[in-house]
Parts: structure tokens; C-alpha cells; sequence
């Protein structure tokens, strides 16, 4: 028995350690004759790309065909980078550690659930990267990470975009009160607790780094009989913050506390930070383009609670048209889906370019997640990640036909078999529905703390 | 007595004088008058497209189509490489009766109790909510806008976006809706078995049964002159029983549309069916039943993990491949100037351009029995329209202007006045 459980072992260890070691899959692909929309430099008409090992290998007219890679015939079609979701929580098992005002010390890679059919939905609305973010909660949430959308993959960890730098998350306003404040009588329960909570962070942040710089002093010391400090991975965070290694994306709406973190992150030196939802940022539109790495917004989305009551659907156009770099991002598994028509939006409300109108969907969610070097446009040397649509990916009658990620094709509507699940639970003698009210959002994970207070509170999404 | 009155009303003037110099800026208001497009692009919706024709809105109607017509004493406007359309009409939102999603004190859709059939969405309509000219101006002019929550949630009633009181909104239509029991699991916090779902479902229905069996006796002995007690419930709903108020009932999951179209069978009522969101699953036997259909959301996920991902796009179209009367509805609040593009994706998705639009003008109009007012661009309709630059489907397409009764509609709201002031700041910070 104990021999047998020892090589179950074994052989556990052996598939584990095999499956780690697995190299990330990159492919070959040559698409011809598509309308290349470059973002970065125009549209090339009747243009050729050929991907080598998962890498724009070259981009040009009539290029000669190479040996034994897949030809993809793409006349009349339209091709343009991966589309980049600079909020998200699809492939997380678990969204919010409402637990404390400040949880810098968790990670959402620690959560990732491959399985999740949001991914091959996001694949077929031609999104080939995701910001997976921890939920609104906490003044200053977990650790974010940035997904490759790998689909089929059982490994979580095949799923992370290795040259990503750590992003972590903040949250202003009423989740955070509402949450921590109203919830639990603790602090912050106004957007002046708001502010405090992250100033203190800060400051013990930083209190902390010369406890270990005293110690350092001394612990080689002969006859040190100092005790050495506790190792506190929370306040690691936030001394990383601090140092510029990890760039802050902060759940907010109102133009006030927008304002209120720009002083505080310019009080402690941070330049790292993007500002999500962030409805009421066309008011600081100026401050936003001067101080911060941009913002990332909803196309449309209004009126849900009352601190976006007072927003505007021109807010991207207000936004690019002032220099600040923007995205239009998703948190949600549906809008997820239609990234490209969300973008499309911004033509109606505020007149932007096809160009403008498509950076806000690539280059510039790639430029405020740190990864603009390696993809989110169409250029050689980058990531292979590509979609193709049949029609201009701005118009409301253009369906993608293909995605692929490095080089891999992972959607083609031609071979959509209808049941995509990776996963079915054995146990499930009745397949749940969702109706369009079920969304998972900023506020999962969030309700159980409020048995006693109503559901009402927590009904509503973001 | 004049030195007195003079007074007065030089204290009068003193007392408005400083209220006028505190007042700056334009108020425009919606207007009637006679206008005469000229020279549009006309989708009739009705018949074919109309190229370089005119049409004339008087009292509120139209009052002529045709090329050429002559300008009297009318607005003209030019409407040169410009496309008219009949107002877009969603067939089911919460327009009006809510106003900040979140917040309980602003939402009017949802009385106490499980059988209310009598409650009138009407009554709770807000004319000045600050959704109604966000939508409007996106060529949306009309929505059938609804109660929620138990069985017999209340009666929805169609409004024109313009209006200053209810009654001045009203088109003319009412539903009683239903939400009919579902046997299928919710997602996510559903933890109940198999078993326990479909008794559950039983039971309701069997509830519901009871409560129709009380409505159709309601109905028989005021048929028959009987003395009935003040049940205002049972005297609503023993209007449905009798045919003369429609019944929209609220159903989604495939097993539970098959189980509706049983209920239905031998009742001869007036009757739609809402949501359908798994109607592609069962469009045949849809069809062969003969009952209408308003979908919606477009824009939606897949009902089930295991559905194909377009599933929610694709839907209008197999129902109305399979010979079913579908029409598109938002199920939204704020967001219901998004219409056209859930349009636009069913028509993407297999079901076409020209059916879409009928999916949001005519066959609506004709559902709501307001055709003979709605719906498509004829003489002698109302003057309920916009003027588009292109398909006012694609995203790009701005609307020009929209006539609500013929009202001309001021095309602004807060999200454009929002623009407006901010585009270009004041008091930017120092570099």
C-alpha cells in the first residue's frame, strides 16, 4: 500500500515537474493578402504577414510562400493585432480578499482556472490578452495578472504572459466604503478614509524598509542580540510600488478621487499608475494626461450606481482628444466578446479616427499593462497574436473569423464546434443558466460578509 | 387702485430681475411645426426605399411622400445624402422607472407580492429621467417599458420619449406580463437538486393554474351581470382571461418554453412570448405554435456553457428563419440607445440588415397594435422619425435629427452637454 501511494507519487511528481517544464506552444502561419491594420503605421492593403515560431517574422507585398506553413487565403479580409482587455476577470477562480482595506499580498496568479469558457469567448471576439484583476473591494487590492489567452491548455501557468510586469490594484469610492466602512465599521468608510488608508499604507511601507535597513547594519555585527524584523510580504508589495516596479491600475470613478491618488502618487514619486472605469476622468482630463499612464474606460456603460450617474459616452473621445493614452476595457465575460465594438462606439460619441478608434482596443492598453514591446500592434519582432474579420473590425456587421496567439490558432469560426468546455463536472445532472444579469464582476466574492445586511447592497456589478 | 397695481408690478419686475441675471444659457425645448424634409434617402420599411424624396410633417403626422413636394410655410430642412428611418422601438426595457441602478429609492419596477397584475408601469414613468434623451437621440423613440418580479409583475406600457406628463407619453398599449416558473438551475448560486427544481416549477405552475381559474371565474360572473367584491387584481387579470388585454409572458430556457407553449394551448388569449433566449433550441415547434417573440438582449452571453458562443446573437435570426414574428428588445435601462446595436449583431448573425430593422420599427408597432401609427415611414403615420448620415446600425452613423409625434427633439442630453463643457478645459495645470 505505502509502495503504491510512493509511486503514485512519483509519477504525480514526474507529470507535474513535466508539465512545468513544457515550453509555451509557438506556431507558423502565413496570412496573404489581408488589409493589415498595422495600428502603428496605417493600413496596408493586399499585404502579407508571416509568422515564424509564434514571432512577425515579416511584413510585405507578395511575399514568396514559404514551405510547409499553414497559407491562410485572407483577400478582402481585414487583420489586426490581438485585441488587449485591460480589465478583466475571466479565468479567475476567485476575485475579491475582502478581508482588509489593504491585501497587496495576494495574488490572482494564484487563482487562474484554465477551464473558464470566458477565454474561448474572448478568443472568438478576437481578445488574445487579458488583464486578470483582483476585484474592488479594498483600497488596495491583490495582484493582478496578464493572461495570454491560451486556450486549451489544463496548466494555469501556461496561461501567464512571462514578460508582463506585476500590476496590483486599487479601488476609490464606494466599493471600497461600502465594503470596509459600511460593511464592517472599519476604515475607510468616506473617500477621506480612502485616501488615509493609503497614505498609511505607504508610510508603514516605508517605516518598514528601515527596520530592515537598521537590522542589515547590524546583523553582522559580533555580539548583535537584535531580534531580525518579521517578514511582511504585504508591505513588500507596497515598498515595490514605491520603487516602481509595479504599475498601479485603480478602480475609480469620480473626479475627485482620481485627483486625490494623482497627489498622493505624486507626494510619494509613483509615475506608474492607470486608472480604470475611471467615468468621471474626462473632468480631469489634463491632470490625467500630465501625471498618470492614462486611462482605461467602459465604451458606454452609466447610471449603475451613483457615482457614475454624472458620466458621459464621450468620455474616450474627451480623453484621447486631451493626450491621455486610453483603452476601452471590458470587466466582463460579455463585453469581453465585443471589444472591437465597443471601440467602435467612440465614433458615435466623439468622432475618433479608425486609428484612434482601434489603439484604444491594442497599443494603448499594451502601453498601460507594460507590454507595448511585445505586442498590440503588427510590426516585425513582435508577438504573433492576430485576428482576422471578415469585415472592417469597426463595423457593426464584422464577425472575426480567426485568432490566433503566438502564432497558434486558437479560434476559427469555420471549425467552432458548438460545446467548447474543456471541463465538464460529473456531478452536474443539471447544466446551470445565465441569464444576462449573472455577470461575475469587481464585486464577486464580496456578498457573503453581508448576511445580515441585505443583498440589495451588493446586487449591482462594478 | 392704479398707483397700487404699478407698485405691484414693479415689485414684480424687482423680484424677477435678479432670478433673470442668475440664468445663463440656451434652454431649447422640443417643438411642433410643420417641416418639410427635403430630398431624404426614405426607408419606408413598409415598401421599397424611396431615393431623393421628400415628405412633409404636419400636425404632428406625415402628411406627404412624395419628390418635389412645395415649400409653403414650412421648415425646411435638407436632407441631401441623408436617410430617414421610422423612430426604432425597444420592445422591452425598464425606461423611465429607474433611474441609478443601484440605489432602491430610485427604483419603481417591482411592487411586494407575487400577483400583481395591476400595477401600471405608466404610473411610475419619470418623463424627466435623465436616461429618456440620452436614448432619444439615438433614433430610439419608443419603448414598451416594464414591471418585474413574481408571477404577474404588473402591465407594461409602450411610451413615446418625449413628453411632460405619463399621459402625454402614452402610445397607446398595454401587456399584462408573466414570468413564467422555470425548471431550469440558475447559474452560479443555485445549489437546489434536479428533483427539487422541477417541484418547485410544478408548484408554481399549479400556483399560477389557481390564480387563472380565479381570474376566468372573475371574468364569468361579470359576464353574466354577477356581483363581483373590489379585487383589483382578479378584475385585471379577468381582462386578459377575456382576451381584451394582451399577455406577455417572461420565459427562457428551452424545457420551459415547451412547457409555456403547453400551458397556452387551450387559452384563447392574446399572447407573446418574452426573453426566448434558448428559442433556437426549440424555433419549430415556435413557429408551428404561432406566437410572436421579443428577444433580447442580443448583446448577451450564451444561456449555458455549453451553447456556441454566438448562440445570443444568432437567436433572432433562427426564429425568424423558422417562420417565427420576432422582435429585438434591449432588457435595459440606461443603455437603451443601444437598440440599433443589438440590431446590427442579430443582423450580422444570419438574420440580415432589412429583417433586423423591421425587427425594431414595423413588427413591433404591429405587436403593440399602434401599426396604424408606428412602424414605418407612410402618410398619415405619426411623425415619429430621424435623419441619419448612413446605417444608423453602424456605430460610425450620426443621427441628425429626430421628430417624436412631430415634435423636433433638441439633440442634446447630459452626456453631450458633458462634451461640451469639458472637451476642452479651462484651467489646465501648469507645465
Amino acid at each position: 500500500m505505502v509502495r503504491k501511494i510512493l509511486v503514485s507519487i512519483i509519477i504525480l511528481t514526474l507529470f507535474i515537474g513535466a508539465s512545468q517544464a513544457q515550453e509555451i506552444e509557438k506556431g507558423d502561419v502565413f496570412i496573404q493578402n489581408a488589409n493589415v491594420i498595422t495600428i502603428t503605421d496605417g493600413v496596408k492593403e493586399n499585404t502579407d504577414v508571416w509568422v515564424k515560431d509564434g514571432i512577425i517574422h515579416q511584413i510585405g507585398n507578395q511575399l514568396q510562400v514559404p514551405r510547409d506553413v499553414p497559407v491562410i487565403d485572407a483577400s478582402g479580409k481585414f487583420l489586426m493585432p490581438g485585441i488587449i482587455d485591460a480589465h478583466s476577470h475571466v479565468a479567475l477562480g476567485a476575485i475579491n480578499e475582502a478581508s482588509s482595506p489593504i491585501t497587496a499580498e495576494v495574488k490572482m496568479e494564484d487563482v487562474i482556472d484554465p477551464f473558464d469558457i470566458g477565454i474561448y469567448r474572448a478568443l472568438a471576439g478576437g481578445t488574445t490578452i487579458s488583464h486578470a484583476m483582483h476585484g474592488s473591494a479594498n483600497a488596495i487590492g491583490g495582484q493582478n495578472i496578464t493572461l495570454k489567452h491560451r486556450y486549451g491548455t489544463f496548466n494555469p501557468g501556461e496561461l501567464v504572459m512571462e514578460e508582463a510586469p506585476r500590476t496590483i490594484k486599487f479601488a476609490l469610492g464606494e466599493n471600497p466604503t461600502r465594503v470596509h466602512g459600511r460593511g464592517k465599521n472599519l476604515q475607510p468608510r468616506s473617500r477621506m478614509g480612502v485616501e488615509a488608508v493609503i497614505r498609511n499604507g505607504f508610510e508603514e511601507a516605508l517605516q518598514y524598509k528601515e527596520t530592515w535597513e537598521a537590522w542589515n547594519k547590524v546583523k553582522d555585527q559580533k555580539n548583535n542580540r537584535q531580534v531580525p524584523p518579521t517578514f511582511n510580504s504585504r508591505l513588500e508589495t507596497l515598498l515595490d510600488i514605491l520603487d516602481g516596479e509595479i504599475i498601479i491600475h485603480c478602480h475609480s470613478y469620480r473626479a475627485d478621487e482620481i485627483y486625490m491618488l494623482i497627489q498622493v502618487c505624486q507626494d510619494y514619486g509613483i509615475d506608474k499608475i492607470v486608472f480604470s472605469h475611471v467615468n468621471e476622468g474626462f473632468k480631469v482630463a489634463p491632470e490625467l494626461a500630465k501625471y498618470t499612464m492614462g486611462a482605461s474606460v467602459f465604451s458606454d456603460w452609466w447610471a449603475y450606481k451613483f457615482e457614475v450617474y454624472y458620466s458621459t459616452a464621450y468620455n474616450a473621445a474627451i480623453l484621447t482628444k486631451n493626450g491621455v493614452i486610453t483603452s476601452i476595457n471590458s470587466d466582463s465575460a460579455e463585453l469581453i466578446r465585443h471589444l472591437y465594438h465597443e471601440a467602435a462606439k467612440t465614433q458615435r460619441y466623439g468622432g475618433l479616427s479608425d486609428e484612434e478608434a482601434l489603439a484604444l482596443i491594442t497599443i494603448n492598453p499594451a502601453r498601460q499593462l507594460g507590454i507595448d514591446q511585445w505586442v498590440g500592434s503588427i510590426e516585425e519582432g513582435k508577438q504573433a497574436d492576430l485576428v482576422l474579420f471578415d469585415k472592417h473590425p469597426l463595423s457593426i456587421y464584422a464577425i472575426p473569423q480567426m485568432t490566433w496567439v503566438d502564432g497558434i490558432k486558437y479560434f476559427d469560426r469555420e471549425e467552432d464546434k458548438t460545446d467548447q468546455r474543456l471541463k465538464v463536472d460529473p456531478e452536474e445532472t443539471l447544466e446551470p443558466m445565465f441569464l444576462h444579469a449573472d455577470h461575475i464582476n469587481c464585486m464577486s466574492d464580496v456578498d457573503f460578509y453581508f448576511t445580515g445586511f441585505g443583498r440589495n447592497l451588493f446586487e449591482h456589478n462594478h | 387702485m392704479k398707483n397700487k397695481i404699478s407698485i405691484l408690478f414693479l415689485s414684480l419686475l424687482l423680484l424677477h430681475l435678479p432670478l433673470y441675471a442668475q440664468i445663463d444659457g440656451e434652454v431649447i425645448k422640443a417643438f411642433k411645426g410643420d417641416f418639410l424634409l427635403k430630398n431624404a434617402r426614405i426607408y419606408t420599411v413598409s415598401s421599397e426605399i424611396l431615393e431623393g424624396t421628400d415628405l412633409l410633417i404636419q400636425d404632428g403626422k406625415i402628411a406627404a411622400i412624395g419628390k418635389g413636394l412645395p415649400e409653403e410655410n414650412h421648415l425646411v430642412i435638407d436632407c441631401t445624402g441623408k436617410r430617414l428611418y421610422p423612430g426604432f422601438i425597444d420592445s422591452g426595457t425598464s425606461l423611465g422607472l429607474v433611474e441609478v441602478n443601484s440605489l432602491p429609492e430610485t427604483q419603481d419596477y417591482m411592487e411586494l407580492g407575487k400577483v400583481t397584475p395591476q400595477m401600471q408601469a405608466l404610473t411610475a414613468v419619470n418623463p424627466n429621467a435623465v436616461a429618456i434623451p440620452v436614448t432619444r437621440v439615438s433614433g430610439v423613440t419608443t419603448v414598451l417599458t416594464q414591471p418585474r418580479g413574481g408571477y404577474f409583475p404588473g402591465t407594461a406600457a409602450l411610451i413615446q420619449l418625449n413628453g411632460y406628463t405619463p399621459d402625454q407619453m402614452d402610445a397607446g398599449f398595454r401587456a399584462v406580463l408573466m414570468n413564467f416558473p422555470s425548471a431550469a438551475k440558475a447559474g452560479g448560486y443555485d445549489s437546489r437538486s434536479a428533483e427539487t427544481i422541477q417541484k418547485e416549477a410544478e408548484k408554481a405552475l399549479e400556483e399560477i393554474d389557481a390564480i387563472w381559474e380565479k381570474a376566468s371565474t372573475y371574468h364569468q360572473i361579470q359576464e353574466k351581470g354577477g356581483e363581483v367584491d373590489y379585487y383589483p387584481e382578479m378584475a385585471h387579470l379577468a381582462r386578459v382571461v377575456s382576451g381584451e388585454l394582451p399577455l406577455f409572458i417572461e420565459v427562457n430556457a428551452a424545457k420551459d418554453i415547451l412547457s409555456a407553449l403547453e400551458w397556452v394551448k387551450d387559452k384563447e388569449i392574446d399572447l407573446v412570448l418574452t426573453g426566448v433566449a434558448e428559442g433556437w433550441k426549440v424555433a419549430e415547434k415556435l413557429a408551428e405554435a404561432g406566437i410572436p417573440v421579443i428577444t433580447g438582449p442580443v448583446l448577451a452571453l450564451p444561456s449555458r456553457k455549453s451553447n456556441a458562443y454566438d448562440s445570443s446573437y444568432a437567436n433572432a435570426s433562427v426564429l425568424q428563419k423558422a417562420g417565427v414574428k420576432v422582435t429585438i428588445r434591449t432588457q435595459d435601462t440606461e443603455n437603451v440607445r443601444n437598440l440599433p446595436f443589438h440590431a446590427g449583431f442579430a443582423a450580422a448573425y444570419g438574420m440580415g440588415t432589412e429583417e433586423a430593422l423591421k425587427a425594431i420599427t414595423l413588427h413591433p408597432a404591429e405587436l403593440f397594435n399602434v401599426a396604424d401609427k408606428l412602424g414605418s415611414l407612410e402618410v398619415g403615420k405619426n411623425a415619429t422619425l430621424f435623419l441619419a448620415d448612413g446605417d444608423p446600425f453602424e456605430p460610425k452613423t450620426q443621427i441628425h435629427q429626430v421628430f417624436i409625434d412631430g415634435y423636433k427633439i433638441p439633440m442634446t442630453n447630459r452626456h453631450i452637454r458633458l462634451y461640451q463643457e469639458f472637451l476642452d478645459r479651462e484651467m489646465k495645470p501648469e507645465n
